[in-house]
C-alpha cells in the first residue's frame, strides 16, 4: 500500500445523506474478477445524469469527496472503494462512515477522514461559492484546509500509522504467526471444521 | 464486572491482545472459526494469495457457495449472462487450486451464504463467522459473532483465519411482549432501524433480547440478525437458549455425543451476565407493533402499513428533511397517501433475510385457497436448494404456483439483481429483501421492504396490504404464522 501524508486536490461537494455502496457502485459492475478498472462504475447511476456533480468541471477532476452523513452505508463491497480510488479520489470527508466502508478505505489506502457535521457545511459553502477550490488534507497534523476553512478530523490512531507507513495487514498479522498456531492448539474439539464434508451431496 | 455475550465471545477468540488503552489501543487479533465465501467478493482475495505465494490457512474452516449471480432458472444450462458465468467460474477455479469446499449451481447444499451455513450446522453458538457480505450479521441469531467483511479482509482472513478489530461498543435492544397476529420479525427489525436509524448501530454489536426474541424461532431470529446491518450495526446477536439446541441437533455438522454435551456446557455460559453493562439500551414494546413497511429508499424509512407516506416536513433534521424528498421523488410518491392505497407490481420473496421454511410456509399459508392479484408477478425464490426441496416436499410449490406465483431456484435473485431477476425502471415491488436503495433491484426500481405474510397479502389485494386485510371467507388461517 503506498503511504499517505498529505494529499491536495480539487473539492466535491456531495450534499447527500446515507450515500449507500450501492449508490457508489451498483451491483452490476461487481462481475468483475479484478481489483482495478472500476472508474466508470462510480456512481454509475446518477452519472447518467448530466447535472450530477461529477459530470460538471471542475469537480470532474476533484480528488476530494466532501459527502453528508452515513457514507458507504449497506453492503460491504470493496469494490466501492476501489471505484473511488480508481477515479482518482484520495480522501472522502464526512460526519459519519459506515463502519465496512471504513474499514475497506484503511486498507486500500483511501483516507476516510471524520469532519463534524457543522464544518462540511462550511465546507460545502466554499466550493459551491468557489468551484475549483483545493481541499489540503493533512493526516499528520489531522487537518483539513479549504479555503478559510481549517477544521480538525478524525481517523483512528492505527488505520493512521498503517497510512502514514503504507504498510500492509496480512505481512503484520504473519509476525504474529506462532500466536495463532498456539491459539489453534486450544480450540475445543467440538467445534465444526467444514472438511470432510459431512453430506453426501457433493 | 460481569460480560456480554458480545464480549464473552470475543474473549474467547482474542489470539493476541492489541498494545494499549482506550482510544489508542491496537486492534485485537481475533481469531475465525468459519470463513464463508462466495463468487462475489473472493476472486480479488484468492488473486491476492496467488500473487504473493500464501497458501489459503485453514481449509477446514472455510466454505464457499454460488449464490449472488446464479440464475433461478434453467439451472442446468451454461448461464447466459458471460461476465457471471466467468466469476462463477472463477470460484470453481480457485477452490479447486485452493481446496476449498463448494457447493455449486445444482449442488443440493447450494444456496444463498446465509442460509447454507447455519442449515449444515456449521454455525454454532460462540464461534467467529466472517464473510464478504455484510448479511454475515446473520449468522449472530445462534449468538455467534459474525460480521460481514470488505475484500482486503477475505484475503487477510484467507491467509491467516485471523482478523485484526478493535473492540465493538454494546448495544441491548430490548423487545419486550408478545407479538400480534400477522405481525413478524421482519416487523421488529424495521422498525428497530425506524427507531435507531441507518447509523445508530454505527460501531456497535446489537444484543437482541427480551420475551418477544425469546419466543422467536431461530428462521425468524435470524431475520432480525440479518438486518443488523441496516441498523449500521457490524453484528447482532441473540443468546442461544433451548430453540437454539433443538433446531442445531442432528444437523450434518453438528457436534455428536461427548462432544454435543461438551458444547451445550459451553453454550449455556453464552449469556449477559446480570451485573454487565450495554453503553446504550433501546427498549421496543412487541405488543404494541403493527405489521411495517418501508417507503422511502433507506431501510430507515419505515412506517407502520396502517399509516401514511411522511412529508419531508415531518422530519426536523435537514438532511432527513432533503433525504425524505429525494426518496419520495424516486419512490413516485406523495406525502399523505395512506400506505396501503400504493398499489404494486411485483412481490419477491426470497433473499437471506426472508427464504427460509418458515418464511415460505407463512406466506403460503396466506394464499393457499386465495387468488393472486391478475396485475401482480410474484417470484418465491427458496434460499436454499435443500429449502426448496423441503418446501416441494411440504407441497409449498404447489401452493405457490397454484396461486400463479413463480417458483425458482434457490439464490440472492431480486434482491440485488445480479442475476436475470431484475425490476424494469418504475417497477414497484413488495419485497421480503433487505434494502431498499435506489436501484438496488433493478436501475429505476421501486422497493418496499415487507414481512412475508405483508408480502403474501399483498400478492392478493394488489395493494400494500397485511394478513388482516384479507376477508376470512377463505381458507387461509392466520394460526401457524411463523413471527
Amino acid at each position: 500500500m503506498e503511504a499517505f501524508t498529505t494529499h491536495t486536490g480539487i473539492g466535491v461537494p456531495l450534499r447527500q445523506s446515507n450515500v449507500d455502496t450501492d449508490q457508489i457502485i451498483p451491483a452490476v459492475y461487481l462481475k468483475r474478477i479484478t481489483r482495478t478498472g472500476f472508474e466508470d462504475a462510480l456512481f454509475a447511476a446518477w452519472r447518467k445524469d448530466e447535472s450530477f456533480i461529477l459530470n460538471q468541471a471542475p469537480f470532474n477532476a476533484g480528488s476530494v469527496l466532501v459527502a453528508g452523513p452515513d457514507f458507504g452505508t449497506g453492503s460491504s463491497r470493496e469494490h466501492a472503494v476501489w471505484a473511488l480510488k480508481d477515479y482518482g479520489f484520495k480522501a472522502v470527508l464526512s460526519s459519519r462512515f459506515a463502519d465496512i466502508f471504513r474499514g475497506n478505505s484503511g486498507k486500500q489506502g483511501l483516507l476516510a477522514a471524520q469532519v463534524a457535521q457543522d464544518d462540511i457545511e462550511l465546507i460545502w459553502k466554499v466550493l459551491e461559492n468557489h468551484p475549483g477550490t483545493e481541499i489540503k488534507v493533512d493526516l499528520v497534523s489531522k487537518t483539513v484546509e479549504c479555503g478559510n476553512v481549517v477544521a480538525p478530523f478524525e481517523i483512528d490512531d492505527y488505520t493512521r500509522w498503517r497510512l502514514l507507513e503504507g504498510l500492509d495487514d496480512i505481512g503484520l498479522t504473519l509476525q504474529h504467526e506462532e500466536d495463532i498456531t498456539a491459539y489453534e492448539a486450544t480450540r475445543p474439539s467440538f467445534k465444526p471444521k467444514t472438511l470432510p464434508a459431512k453430506v453426501d451431496a457433493l | 464486572m460481569g460480560k456480554t455475550l458480545a464480549e464473552k465471545v470475543w474473549d474467547a477468540h482474542v489470539v493476541r491482545k492489541g498494545e494499549g488503552e482506550g482510544a489508542n489501543a491496537q486492534p485485537d487479533l481475533l481469531f475465525i472459526d468459519l470463513h464463508l465465501v462466495h463468487e462475489v467478493t473472493s476472486p480479488q482475495a484468492f488473486e491476492g494469495l496467488r500473487l504473493a505465494g500464501r497458501p489459503l490457512r485453514r481449509v477446514d474452516l472455510t466454505i464457499a457457495t454460488e449464490d449472488h449471480n446464479t440464475p433461478t432458472l434453467d439451472i442446468d444450462k451454461p448461464i447466459a449472462d458471460l461476465t457471471s458465468r466467468t466469476q462463477i467460474e472463477t470460484l470453481r477455479a480457485n477452490c479447486k487450486e485452493f481446496g476449498v469446499r463448494l457447493h455449486s449451481l445444482g449442488d443440493k447444499e447450494q444456496g444463498i451464504v446465509h442460509v447454507v451455513g447455519p442449515q449444515l450446522g456449521l454455525t454454532q453458538p460462540g464461534m467467529t463467522v466472517v464473510c464478504g457480505d455484510s448479511h454475515t450479521s446473520t449468522h449472530g441469531a445462534f449468538g455467534a459473532l459474525a460480521m460481514g467483511i470488505g475484500t482486503s479482509e477475505v484475503e487477510h482472513v484467507m491467509a491467516t483465519q485471523t482478523l485484526s478489530l478493535k473492540p465493538f461498543k454494546t448495544m441491548a435492544i430490548n423487545v419486550e411482549g408478545t407479538l400480534r397476529p400477522g405481525v413478524t420479525a421482519k416487523d421488529i427489525i424495521l422498525a428497530v432501524i425506524a427507531k435507531i436509524g441507518t447509523g445508530g448501530g454505527q460501531g456497535y454489536v446489537l444484543e437482541y433480547r427480551g420475551s418477544a426474541i425469546r419466543a422467536l424461532s431461530m428462521d425468524a431470529r435470524m431475520t432480525i440478525c440479518n438486518m443488523s446491518i441496516e441498523a449500521g450495526a457490524r453484528a447482532g446477536m441473540v443468546a442461544p437458549d433451548q430453540t437454539t439446541y433443538d433446531y442445531m441437533q442432528g444437523r450434518p455438522h453438528a457436534p455428536e455425543g461427548a462432544d454435543w454435551d461438551a458444547a451445550v456446557e459451553y453454550w449455556n455460559t453464552l449469556n449477559t451476565d446480570a451485573d454487565a453493562t450495554f453503553d446504550v439500551e433501546v427498549d421496543l414494546d412487541a405488543d404494541a407493533l403493527e405489521p411495517f413497511v418501508t417507503w422511502g429508499t433507506n431501510p430507515g424509512q419505515g412506517v407502520s402499513l396502517s399509516a401514511k407516506v411522511p412529508s419531508p416536513e415531518d422530519f426536523g433534521d435537514e438532511n432527513a428533511k432533503a433525504a425524505a424528498e429525494r426518496a419520495l421523488q424516486y419512490m413516485g410518491l406523495e406525502a399523505g397517501t395512506p400506505m396501503k392505497d400504493i398499489r404494486v407490481d411485483t412481490v419477491f420473496l426470497g433473499s437471506c433475510t426472508n427464504s427460509r421454511i418458515e418464511d415460505l410456509r407463512a406466506a403460503a399459508d396466506i394464499i393457499r385457497g386465495r387468488e393472486k392479484d391478475p396485475n401482480i408477478r410474484m417470484l418465491v425464490v427458496p434460499g436454499s436448494a435443500r429449502v426448496r426441496l423441503e418446501a416441494e416436499a411440504e407441497g409449498l410449490d404447489k401452493v405457490f404456483k397454484d396461486f400463479g406465483a413463480e417458483w425458482r431456484f434457490a439464490g440472492c435473485s431480486m434482491c440485488l439483481g445480479m442475476n436475470p431477476d431484475q425490476l424494469e425502471p418504475g417497477e414497484r415491488c413488495a419485497s421480503t429483501s433487505n434494502r431498499n436503495f435506489e436501484g438496488r433491484q433493478g436501475k429505476g426500481g421501486r422497493t418496499h421492504l415487507v414481512s412475508p405474510v405483508v408480502a403474501a397479502a399483498t400478492a392478493v389485494r394488489g395493494t400494500l396490504s397485511s394478513p388482516s386485510d384479507l376477508e376470512s371467507a377463505a381458507t387461509g388461517t392466520l394460526t401457524g404464522i411463523a413471527v
